[in-house]
């Protein structure tokens, strides 16, 4: 019996202004019937690329340029249109990233539902595809899918508008479906529903599942079997705990070094003990060139925590609020508590997470703490003075000592500004120092944040989002503030650049005395890097203690939730 | 919908009176006997003076005169042309005729820069591609009396495939060389968005998805890309429509089409000034009316739209 | 070091491992600089500079330029001496261009219009950059009540066409034609739609992390608007501004056409393809002539304006 899909030595180029890029070199794999089989990558890795391949729908300029995509026998890289048209849908499912953009937003759901069932001789009639239509969405578990059946995407949630093109995905009972990054647009909590009911559907019509990630975590508890993709080329691939526990590539063995979710997995298994390193014997010395073990470095932290911490708040947060009014049009107005009442205090040298998912009024928080918008009601108290009472000039000497790193690499720089200019910007606004003595400390600060010295001449374009987060944070440290807001600062960068800004910012507050509020959706990550953690929900904070305490005995339901969330839990506890 | 209705005709109310209080103030707010200057170098018809008197009250206040003015003009009376004719009865006239050129320019305008922009937007690079590019660089740079001229030389005159001017004779044999040559005046920016539309929305995720779920080109391109393009090119179409009503102006004037655009050509020809002032308001009505029909148009097109609060 | 178990493919082993040789996992994000520098000007002029649109249009701008500032290096017969002897007679020796129908020297009477184009355009061009970009500045960055009445206002002129204000405007005026009232006429209605775009770089540019990373440092408000918020959103101003030149420059022609621009006793194109219009169905070379040099003038900027808008629109810099 031939196998569902074989892909064979597949090579694919993408056309530039400069020849031909290659995108994929010779990747070849398997997947049998009813198999479930995640391929893991960072950006660039080739892993959607690979998806995209499969189906025949590479984006402009994109082309198959040797290899086999065997699918029931039937080589698609050289399939017609036509022949191609009868796979895609009926045979093959896809189902795409982000829920946004994928659903044409002039056409009602309950339409493209029923395009689909058609196009795929699911029925014949209207009233039949109808039906089939909102069987379709039943199944997916869209609620109301009846009454919704009209309605736009626009007036859908993420989750809902997912739900719907995994229906679409499924609709004609596929043997394969390829899920690529189904659910990394959404909320954590809203992303483990999609996944489980995902999950069961594939498994109840014997569908084979290819899931892209980027999440080793996510990919091994998905999966029976991991591919790892590195620049184009499979580095690693087999069961998916054999590569979890006994990693053989060095590339692989920083991926799960580096995961977030695994390493506060690890954490979470190693309990009072040492936490086990990834790899052992001579492996584990490819590994420390880097320092990348996110759960050592966390290890390392807390050794080191009670020489950091000095008497005292740096932050504190009383009772604030933050009230908008959203324009309803015309002269009405409702109001919006983006932020309800929340207090909490930040001891010096020490880190506090925010966490929450969108909507939970945590970004709010760090504007307001930054002076970016004005509270409502509530006081904050910054080193021991009210912030409120300050008044122009001694308002301006405040925000020397607290600066603030963004998340968009990619709009946290001046892309006009060089490098240097950036780094100095901070230091001409507070006329700090002469010409000359800027120029050193932009220098000095390349090398804290270890960028060569070059770069002060140097555009922000030039370089990758991890190299700009990193002349985002000389320059929030230009002023040496002994506040830094991080807010989103590492959410937008693959898993290795991610852990490497992680562990700079760990040997800065070690070094510099920093005082962190750390603000991210991912609770993974806080495992590693804070102190403390406020759990925010709507614009409350639900839950607030040392961060061993909410891990180990979460109190809240919603932090529970969220705790589950985080990939990776049946892997690496026994 | 409703709302989004209302909202729309409110704003407009600010921007109708904006309007024509600059125009009022444009004309009347200079030194001198206003009705006077109107008239220019030439020797005023003493009857038609005493009526434009009785008409614009110039013995009032200005904010009296324009409020006058305004009333007026939202009760669809225009006042009087230089000859003393009622701009309405000129209207009555006019304004099938033109109605009628534009029907045919803006149709034209249409089909041919959906079917360039489509096909040139789907495969960028292409002949088509570079033929609707200088195609249509060349049309933006033809001021609207040089395209008039070049298509009654070589199209009237030296072919004689149509005739060099219409006249009275308004069939639709007669005003399709003026229909032409004022599509093709305004067919360049709707060509170029709807090019770039197509591009932009053939490479969105939707569209792929589309592709992903089993359904053919056939049925992508129309239900999909091009459905989803005809937005920014109505939005544009509203926008343009200002030059639309310059190209018509200019074109009945050469073509000698007995339209609206035609009495005004003629009366900024000849300094005939009370009625410039009379039709360039009524264009501005036409501009604005265009425009609130194109929002909605758009509402149709835009769920988003339509169904936002 | 080799794995054993992989016999190099995945799709065989059970745990295939690929080889660490050629696949040597270089170090994390590090830095790789081109030998050029790169921003959004720099990247710009690279890209302009590869592209003949930008050198041909370039070169026409220049030369048109030279022929409006020295006419007398091209021609030396006087454009205002004409013989009506010589109604619309063809070209002969020193009068490579024929006659017009007043008898004037058609290829003198081109050169010298040259000058009066160029002035309109370009004084119509700073007008509407000058306003657009203070309107439209103002409105995208403070917002609220500043934006509404700026909005409104630039509603209101947008709604008059602007050759028909200049019609009215120019009626009006009819004792002061002259190159700088009919490009005020021009300008003072064509400015809305160089705010308009101002206003949408403005918005965008303006919620961007470095704006709020600026603000966190305490640099005041107007200060972000002039360092940060401006210089990023200026380049599709820039293109916007080279195609009103060559609207500008139609536009002139346009109300001179309609005997509403500029008089006779100033040299225009719009006003000598209105006098060869009578003639158009026997002598149609002296409407010609004026008009190619019209149509070649206004597709350089157009032109011009396309290279541009290729190299700096950041719509069209994210598709490649």
């Amino acid at each position: 019996m031939t196998r569902l899909l074989e892909v064979v030595d597949l090579e694919v180029g993408f056309r530039t202004g400069n020849g031909v890029v290659k995108a994929l070199n010779g990747v070849s794999f398997t997947i049998d019937r009813g198999e479930s089989v995640a391929i893991v990558g960072e950006s660039g890795s080739g892993k959607s690329t690979t998806a995209a391949a499969i189906i025949n729908l590479l984006p402009g300029g994109g082309e198959i340029l040797g290899g086999k995509v065997l699918f029931e026998g039937k080589d698609l890289a050289k399939a017609s249109t036509a022949e191609l048209e009868e796979v895609r849908g009926k045979r093959i499912g896809f189902v795409p990233q982000d829920p946004m953009s994928n659903l044409d937003p002039v056409w009602s759901v309950g339409f493209q539902v029923r395009e689909t069932v058609r196009a795929n001789g699911l029925a014949t009639d209207r009233a039949g595809a109808k039906a089939k239509s909102i069987e379709v969405l039943q199944q997916a578990g869209l609620p109301g899918a009846e009454q919704r059946f009209h309605q736009y995407p626009h007036q859908f949630s993420g989750g809902m508008r997912q739900r719907v093109l995994i229906g679409m995905g499924l609709a004609a009972n596929p043997s394969l479906l390829i899920a690529d990054e189904p659910t990394s647009a959404l909320d954590v909590t809203v992303q483990r529903r999609i996944l489980d009911h995902l999950d069961s559907l594939t498994e109840n019509s014997g569908t084979a599942l290819m899931f892209i990630t980027h999440d080793l975590g996510l990919a091994a508890e998905r999966a029976s079997k991991l591919i790892v993709m590195y620049k184009g080329r499979i580095v690693e691939a087999g069961p998916s705990l054999e590569i979890l526990r006994n990693p053989r590539h060095p590339y692989t063995q920083r991926l799960i070094a580096a995961a977030p979710s695994l390493a506060s997995r690890r954490i979470q298994a190693s309990g009072a003990g040492e936490v086990a390193p990834v790899a052992s014997g001579e492996q584990q010395a490819a590994l420390e060139v880097e320092q990348l073990d996110l759960a050592s470095a966390a290890e390392h932290r807390l050794q080191h925590e009670d020489a950091r911490r000095e008497a005292g708040d740096a932050i504190v947060v009383d009772e604030l609020t933050k009230v908008f009014k959203i324009r309803q049009g015309g002269f009405r107005s409702t109001e919006f508590t983006a932020v309800d009442k929340v207090s909490f205090s930040i001891p010096k040298g020490t880190t506090t997470a925010l966490v929450g998912e969108s909507g939970s009024g945590k970004s709010t928080v760090a504007k307001l703490l930054l002076g970016l918008e004005t509270p409502t009601s509530g006081a904050i108290t910054i080193d021991g003075r009210r912030t409120d009472a300050l008044t122009g000039r001694a308002r301006f000497e405040l925000r020397r000592r607290m600066q603030p790193v963004f998340q968009d690499p990619y709009g946290s720089l001046d892309p006009l500004m060089s490098i240097g200019s950036i780094i100095a910007e901070p230091l001409t606004v507070h006329g700090v120092g002469d010409r000359a003595s800027r120029r050193q400390r932009v220098l000095e600060l390349l090398d804290q944040v270890a960028l060569p010295r070059v770069l002060a001449g140097r555009y922000p374009n030039e370089l990758s989002g991890g190299q700009r987060q990193r002349i985002a944070i000389a320059r929030a440290l230009a002023l040496k503030p002994e506040i830094v807001v991080l807010d989103e600062a590492v959410s937008a960068l693959d898993v290795l650049v991610q852990a490497q800004i992680l562990s700079l910012l760990a040997e800065l507050q070690e070094e510099l005395g920093l005082t962190y509020l750390f603000i991210t959706h991912d609770l993974a990550v806080v495992r590693v890097i804070a102190d403390n953690v406020c759990v925010m929900q709507k614009g409350r904070i639900v839950e607030q203690a040392a961060t061993d305490e909410v891990f180990d005995n979460p109190r809240e339901q919603y932090t529970r939730d969220l705790l589950e969330a985080i990939p990776g839990a049946s892997l690496l506890a026994s | 919908m409703l709302y989004y209705l209302v909202r729309r005709i409110l704003q407009a109310i600010p921007v109708l009176i904006g309007t024509t209080f600059l125009i009022y103030f444009m004309v009347f707010a200079m030194p001198g006997n206003p009705i006077l200057g109107l008239f220019g170098d030439r020797a005023p018809n003493p009857a038609l003076l005493e009526r434009l008197e009785e008409q614009y009250q110039f013995n009032q206040p200005f904010i009296v005169q324009y409020l006058n003015y305004l009333g007026n003009v939202l009760q669809g009376n225009f006042g009087l042309s230089f000859s003393g004719q009622s701009v309405n009865e000129i209207l009555a006239r006019t304004f099938p005729v033109t109605l009628q050129l534009a029907a045919i320019a803006i149709v034209i305008e249409i089909v041919v820069a959906l079917a360039l922009g489509l096909i040139s937007g789907l495969r960028p690079g292409g002949i088509v591609d570079y033929f609707s590019l200088g195609f249509s660089l060349l049309l933006i740079s033809m001021p609207i009396f040089v395209l008039c001229f070049i298509a009654q030389f070589f199209f009237a005159v030296q072919l004689g495939w149509f005739s060099p001017t219409v006249g009275a004779n308004t069939s639709i044999g007669n005003m399709l060389l003026p229909g032409i040559v004022l599509a093709l005046f305004v067919i360049a920016t709707p060509i170029r968005l709807a090019r770039t539309s197509v591009m932009e929305t053939s490479r969105s995720d939707f569209v792929r998805t589309a592709y992903s779920k089993g359904l053919s080109r056939r049925r992508v391109v129309p239900v999909h890309i091009l459905r989803n393009s005809l937005i920014p090119v109505t939005t544009q179409f509203g926008s343009d429509f200002g030059l639309l009503i310059v190209g018509a102006t200019v074109t009945e004037g050469i073509f000698n089409v007995p339209g609206v655009g035609n009495t005004l050509y003629q009366a900024i020809i000849r300094g005939e000034r009370p009625t410039v002032v009379s039709f360039v308001t009524v264009m501005v009505l036409i501009y604005l009316i265009v425009n609130i029909v194109i929002d909605l148009l758009y509402a149709a097109l835009d769920p988003r739209i339509r169904y936002a609060k | 070091m080799r794995s054993d178990l992989s016999t190099g493919r995945a799709s065989d082993a059970p745990h295939y491992v690929s080889d660490f040789a050629d696949e040597a996992v270089v170090q994390i994000d590090s830095v790789k600089l081109d030998e050029r520098r790169s921003n959004l000007w720099i990247d710009a002029w690279r890209d302009l500079r590869r592209r003949p649109v930008f050198w041909v249009s370039g070169v026409l701008i220049l030369f048109i330029t030279v022929v409006a500032l020295f006419p007398g290096l091209f021609t030396s017969v006087d454009p205002r001496f004409c013989d009506i002897a010589k109604s619309n007679a063809g070209p002969e020796a020193g009068h490579v261009l024929g006659y017009t129908r007043q008898g004037c020297d058609v290829y003198a009477r081109i050169v010298t219009g040259t000058g009066t184009s160029l002035s309109v355009g370009l004084i119509v061009v700073l007008l509407t950059s000058v306003l657009g970009i203070l309107f439209g500045s103002l409105a995208g960055y403070y917002g609220g009540v500043v934006d509404a009445v700026l909005s409104r206002a630039g509603d209101i002129f947008f709604s008059i066409p602007y050759i028909l204000a200049a019609v009215v405007i120019m009626s009006v005026l009819s004792a002061h034609r002259n190159i700088f009232v009919i490009s005020l006429a021009i300008g003072l209605f064509a400015w809305p739609s160089t705010a308009r775009v101002m206003r949408a770089e403005v918005m965008r540019v303006k919620n961007a992390d470095f704006v709020m990373a600026s603000i966190a440092l305490g640099l005041s408000r107007f200060r972000i608007l002039l360092r940060h918020v401006l210089p990023n959103a200026i380049a599709p101003v820039i293109v916007i501004s080279t195609i009103s030149l060559a609207a500008a420059i139609t536009a002139e022609a346009t109300l001179s056409f309609l005997g509403v621009g500029l008089p006779n006793s100033i040299m225009s194109w719009g006003n000598d393809i209105s006098q060869a219009q009578a003639t158009l169905r026997t002598e149609p070379m002296p409407l010609i002539w004026p008009s190619l040099a019209l149509i070649v003038t206004v597709l350089s900027f157009i032109l011009m304006g396309e290279a541009l808008r290729n190299a700096l629109d950041p719509r069209a810099r994210a598709r490649r």
